[in-house]
């Protein structure tokens, strides 16, 4: 007895707060890069390994729209503005002439994709990292830490972000066509659904998601041509935990992983911290491979 | 032939058409047609091709040679959603309803074209919730928790949606208590009496001939007879073997 309360006395309360919060704003942001991942696998069946690089690319695109317009969130705009036609461009051109290939074809499609990106960044951009100003300064007390604002701010921005899409899924002519697409392609055909289109469509609206989020991630880390893959890698443990294809679920496991990496770290090495997460991973394609928080499909 | 096409132009033609799934060849070169307004039966054994029929009219699957008409002009090669947005409408056998769809939301994936003005949403939704009146009760709820009976008619209910000049309908009976049966002849005649064209696969060889004009019976991929629907004696032996009854 007196070696558990001896542990309960040892818990730092003040350090779990923190790493709540710091687990909530980078699970926020996860959530965002994971469910353009899953909006696209869920549609067309397509393991998108050219995510983290779109994430990448929206971060240098919103440092080169932030040296141009001196504004952060014009650039945050400008980026997934970019960024989205890009994607649908991309989709067009690469993934569109596999459709109905076996999804071999498509790992391999997008996994050129994601080396060609990726040096292609380091050649435009050389191997330095750039560095992106938070564009709120501003800090608050927690406890013995001056923490930013700018982190509160994204974590709601996040959320702002994947409750528009909810939106637009439940009530948007288009969202109803996405779901229609996701659920049977062959009947939204029959119905009149320009599918082709969607798939673009959604490609686009993934790749801008992913571009987002990279522009929000660029002032804590840097901005360099492998910053995509640690978050690829993260979002894919997401996706597959939260049920592959499923929206809500991938949002919700993004949100438990970052924690739990969170509180792992309390613990062990931060670097130790992310076995944490593949733990969780290998548990669920155990015992669970529909995913922890799979809905009926 | 007591055709109801003869002089008038049909609506959709199908001229010797071959269509093999992979290497297994499954039309052997099928021509039929459906005049403006009329319904036509395609009856046949399981596995003589009925369904891949109407797949293959509707786009879903390419025939390697012959061509599918519609309204006059040669539709073969077309996608499908444009066939849908052109006036055919697809109810296949297993009804595929979208499961995590709400009736009204299967229902909106047909209404949400061009040109469809909000009075015009109205009208068509009302008609089928007149026709259909538990679909209006249920509207809210997700397709995948209706009976088999209810999603049979959101199929056609979803299908109606898209204004069709005709309706593909693939074995709409099937598996349906004899009161859900009724109520799904009623609707044919409803459609028919809007002049609506209907291309009918059925088991159910009694209904068939009473609700089509004319009927076709296909073996093995080949149409091996076609006449009114009237003219049909069940009780043929010949007719009994091509149908399995």
């Amino acid at each position: 007895m007196a070696s558990i309360g001896q542990f309960l006395h040892s818990i730092p309360v003040d350090l779990l707060i923190i790493q709540t919060i710091n687990g909530i704003v980078t699970g926020m942001i996860l959530a965002l890069v994971a469910s353009g991942l899953t909006l696209i696998f869920g549609i067309m069946d397509v393991v998108n390994f050219a995510h983290g690089e779109l994430f990448m690319l929206g971060a240098y695109m919103g440092v080169v729209a932030f040296a141009m317009t001196g504004n952060f969130w014009l650039a945050l705009a400008l980026a997934a503005l970019i960024i989205g036609i890009f994607g649908a461009a991309l989709q067009i051109v690469t993934l569109r002439p596999l459709i109905g290939r076996s999804p071999l074809n498509t790992i391999l499609a997008t996994f050129g994709i994601s080396l060609v990106l990726q040096n292609y960044a380091l050649w435009q951009f050389g191997p330095v990292a750039r560095k992106m100003a938070e564009p709120i300064s501003a800090e608050f007390t927690l406890f013995y830490l001056q923490y930013p604002w700018y982190r509160i701010v994204i974590a709601l921005l996040s959320g702002a972000i994947i409750s528009a899409l909810w939106l637009f899924l439940k009530f948007n002519r288009y969202g109803v066509w996405i779901r229609a697409t996701t659920q049977d392609r062959v009947m939204a055909q029959a119905m009149g659904i320009p599918v082709p289109l969607v798939y673009t469509g959604v490609f686009g609206l993934g790749a801008a998601m992913a571009a987002v989020s990279g522009v929000l991630f660029a002032p804590f880390g840097g901005v360099d041509s492998s910053m995509g893959l640690q978050w690829v890698l993260e979002a894919f443990i997401v996706v597959v935990v939260g049920g592959m294809g499923n929206l809500g679920g991938s949002i919700v496991a993004a949100i438990f992983i970052s924690l739990l990496e969170a509180y792992a770290a309390v613990w062990l090495d931060p670097s130790q911290a992310v076995i944490a997460s593949f733990v969780v991973l290998i548990l669920t394609l155990l015992f669970r491979p529909t995913g922890l928080f799979a809905a009926p499909k | 032939m007591s055709s109801a096409t003869e002089g008038a132009e049909p609506l959709v033609s199908v001229e010797d058409v071959h269509t093999y799934y992979g290497k297994s060849h499954i039309l052997h070169g099928v021509s039929l047609a459906v005049g403006v307004g009329e319904v036509v039966g395609l009856l046949g054994r399981n596995g003589v091709g009925k369904s891949t029929t109407l797949k293959t009219i509707m786009g879903l699957v390419q025939p390697r040679s012959g061509a599918v008409l519609f309204a006059g002009k040669r539709v073969t090669g077309l996608p499908p959603h444009k066939l849908a947005r052109m006036g055919i409408g697809y109810v296949p056998e297993d009804r595929r309803i979208f499961r995590l769809l709400t009736v009204s939301e299967n229902l909106r994936t047909g209404l949400d074209r061009h040109g469809v003005t909000e009075e015009r949403r109205k009208i068509l939704l009302d008609k089928v919730f007149t026709y259909f009146p538990v679909l209006a009760e249920r509207r809210g709820q997700a397709g995948g928790t209706l009976s088999g009976g209810e999603q049979q008619m959101l199929a056609i209910a979803r299908a109606m949606m898209l204004e069709p000049r005709v309706i593909l309908l693939d074995e709409p009976t099937e598996g349906l208590m004899p009161r859900m049966v009724a109520q799904i002849r009623t609707i044919i005649d409803v459609l028919h009496s809007e002049r609506i064209s209907i291309l009918l696969v059925e088991q159910n060889v009694p209904l068939t001939l009473e609700a089509s004009q004319r009927v076709y019976i296909l073996e093995k991929g080949c149409v091996r007879h076609h006449c009114a629907a009237s003219a049909i004696d069940v009780n043929d032996p010949l007719i009994k073997q091509y149908l399995g009854v």
